[in-house]
């Protein structure tokens, strides 16, 4: 690992300021940025510590919605009595990633910020334009089994590998930031992350010293929440494919449908495709079926990864059969 | 490039930073460190201060070896700093019980046979007494049917999900998890 000089500023104010500095960087868990820090893919000179912020709780919000602390751990969230009876596919959605000792490391903003798993990216004597820009992307004529099947482009086809942030999205979550010169904006968790494009080492909007303060949940929607992940091991594995739905089946109708998918893009990919073919339609494996279609109608398969596909299409209808059913 | 200090998975470059002093408390007891800015808080315990229980496996947050618990929650020792942790509360395996005095869960994994190599072990342990007190506060795992249930029924798939961040290459598990099933039932009795 490459030197850094450390410091723990006192508030947040004080951090924002610290991390203008050229080469500096948060840290909160660490579980993130440790890792890539010691196989030399994030360098930073400086590091600003913000994991004693008092920033940890989780607050009712008027509307009946939740404010969650950028520095909440991953465990206390899940572990939350409001958030595992209104929130319960964000609850589900933490538990079903990492393990029980990094979630009670690793912080709601560092979560949100967490790199992707690409194995090219990991690999610094391969070509990748996420780690070093304009040096290709190895993954496209390569081992490519995890990566994208929606939103990828020619420079970059990684796939962003939170479970928090696919339950966050399906639950219409706003991300609050301060900016070094105080400056506070809210912004929609669909609209945080970018898509690769051609900058794909750009991942979300934040800019350079901003700082994740909370996240916001409005109150919850109608309907049965259920997040579902598949994998390649029963526990400690990040997900291929993951679906988080919230349901309001009136009768045998849908009446309200929101769906969202990990493992498929650079970023939670929200199907707002499925959620029209839902809307109204009788609550039948026909129905589910035909949003899986009109979900995964632009996916494209890059070899490996083509399974991915009816995997997405299968979880979703699954997902959506459970959701209705009880709800 | 061939240079062997000069970086690479897991080895320290040559350049120095200054040294950052630091005072943990390990094991009711205050140490006083002046540490590189870089000394994972398993280095600073391993290195540092010899408590050579806890183990370097991956070093990556991906075994579980080198778990310890810090103000009572278990934590992987590899993926934090020892300058973050000022004043916090770190028990090692060292601190759970010694010879003469084993902690509960220390003689439940040797009656049971939970180890073969032992590698793992300290982690297991100190993983098992962090993850009883979380089911004791009533935490939900990918296990439970419910997550909005206050309630958790301890049952041995609870028990091998709430244990998955700590492998065995031996394949002890299914020792460890009867040494862990022993000690929650002697806890609710
Ligand atoms: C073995 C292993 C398995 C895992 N499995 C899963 C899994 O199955 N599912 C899953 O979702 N995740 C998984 N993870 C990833 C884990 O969830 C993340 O490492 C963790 O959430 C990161 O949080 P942190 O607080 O430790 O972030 P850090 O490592 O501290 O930071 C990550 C990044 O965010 C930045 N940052 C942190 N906080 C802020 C803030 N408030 N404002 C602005 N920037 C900030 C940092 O500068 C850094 O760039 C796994 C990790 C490991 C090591
Ligand atoms: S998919 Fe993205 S992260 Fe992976 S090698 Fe290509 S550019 Fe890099
Ligand atoms: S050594 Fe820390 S998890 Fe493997
Ligand atoms: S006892 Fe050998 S690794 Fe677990």
């Amino acid at each position: 690992m490459r030197s850094f000089t450390y410091e723990r500023p006192a508030d947040a104010r004080a951090a924002v300021a610290a991390a203008s500095r050229s080469g500096a960087k948060f840290i909160s868990g660490g579980t993130n940025l440790l890792d890539l820090m010691k196989l030399d893919i994030e360098h930073p000179s400086h590091l600003v510590d913000i994991s004693r912020l008092a920033l940890r709780d989780i607050d009712e919000l008027p509307d009946g919605g939740l404010r969650i602390g950028a520095q909440a751990a991953n465990s206390d969230v899940a572990a939350d009595a409001r958030v595992r009876t209104r929130y319960p596919v964000l609850s589900q959605a933490l538990v079903s990633g990492a393990s029980g000792q990094l979630r009670n490391k690793a912080s709601t903003g560092g979560n949100l910020l967490q790199r992707t798993r690409c194995p090219y990216f990991y690999d610094t004597a391969a070509g990748c334009n996420k780690r070093d820009p304009g040096s290709g992307c190895s993954a496209i004529d390569g081992s490519n089994r995890i990566h994208a099947i929606l939103g990828a482009s020619d420079a970059c086809i990684a796939t962003h590998p939170s479970d928090m942030a696919v339950a966050m999205t399906v639950l219409d979550a706003q991300i609050e930031l301060l900016d070094a010169d105080e400056s506070v904006r809210r912004v929609a968790i669909t609209d945080f992350y970018r898509l690769p494009g051609d900058t794909p080492h750009l991942e979300t909007v934040l800019r350079p010293a901003e700082m994740i303060t909370s996240v916001v949940l409005p109150p919850p929607p109608p309907g049965r929440q259920l997040y579902r992940k598949v994998r390649d091991r029963a526990s400690y594995e990040f997900a291929l494919v993951s679906v988080a739905a919230v349901v309001s089946a009136d009768q045998a109708t849908i009446a309200q449908a929101r769906v969202a998918f990990g493992g498929v893009a650079h970023k939670p990919w929200r199907s707002v495709e499925a959620e029209a073919a839902l809307t109204g339609r009788p609550a039948t494996m026909a129905t589910y079926r035909a949003a899986a279609d009109a979900a995964m109608r632009d996916a494209v398969g890059q070899g490996h990864n083509d399974f991915k596909i009816e995997l997405a299409r299968r979880t979703l209808c699954r997902t959506l059969a459970q959701a209705a059913q009880s709800s | 490039m061939n240079d062997p200090d000069a970086g690479g998975a897991g080895r320290s470059w040559a350049e120095t930073a200054p040294l950052s002093a630091v005072a943990l408390r390990v094991n009711d007891e205050v140490r006083r460190l002046e540490v590189d800015p870089r000394t994972s808080l398993l280095d600073a315990l391993r290195e540092h201060l010899h408590l050579s229980g806890t183990k370097k496996g991956c070093d990556h947050g991906q075994c579980g070896a080198c778990t310890v618990l810090i103000n009572g929650r278990r934590v992987n020792s590899c993926l934090t700093l020892a300058v973050m942790h000022e004043d916090d509360e770190i028990v090692t395996i060292e601190g759970l019980g010694d010879l003469d005095s084993l902690h509960a869960m220390q003689r439940s994994f040797v009656e049971r046979d939970g180890f073969q190599c032992g590698y793992c072990t300290p982690g297991q342990i100190c993983s098992a007494v962090g993850m009883l007190a979380e089911v004791g506060a009533g935490w939900p795992s990918h296990a439970t049917a419910d997550v909005a249930s206050p309630r958790i029924a301890l049952t041995d798939e609870e028990i091998r999900e709430r244990m998955s961040g700590n492998i065995c290459r031996c394949a002890a598990y299914p020792n460890i998890v009867a040494a862990i099933r022993a000690v929650a039932k002697a806890g609710t009795q």
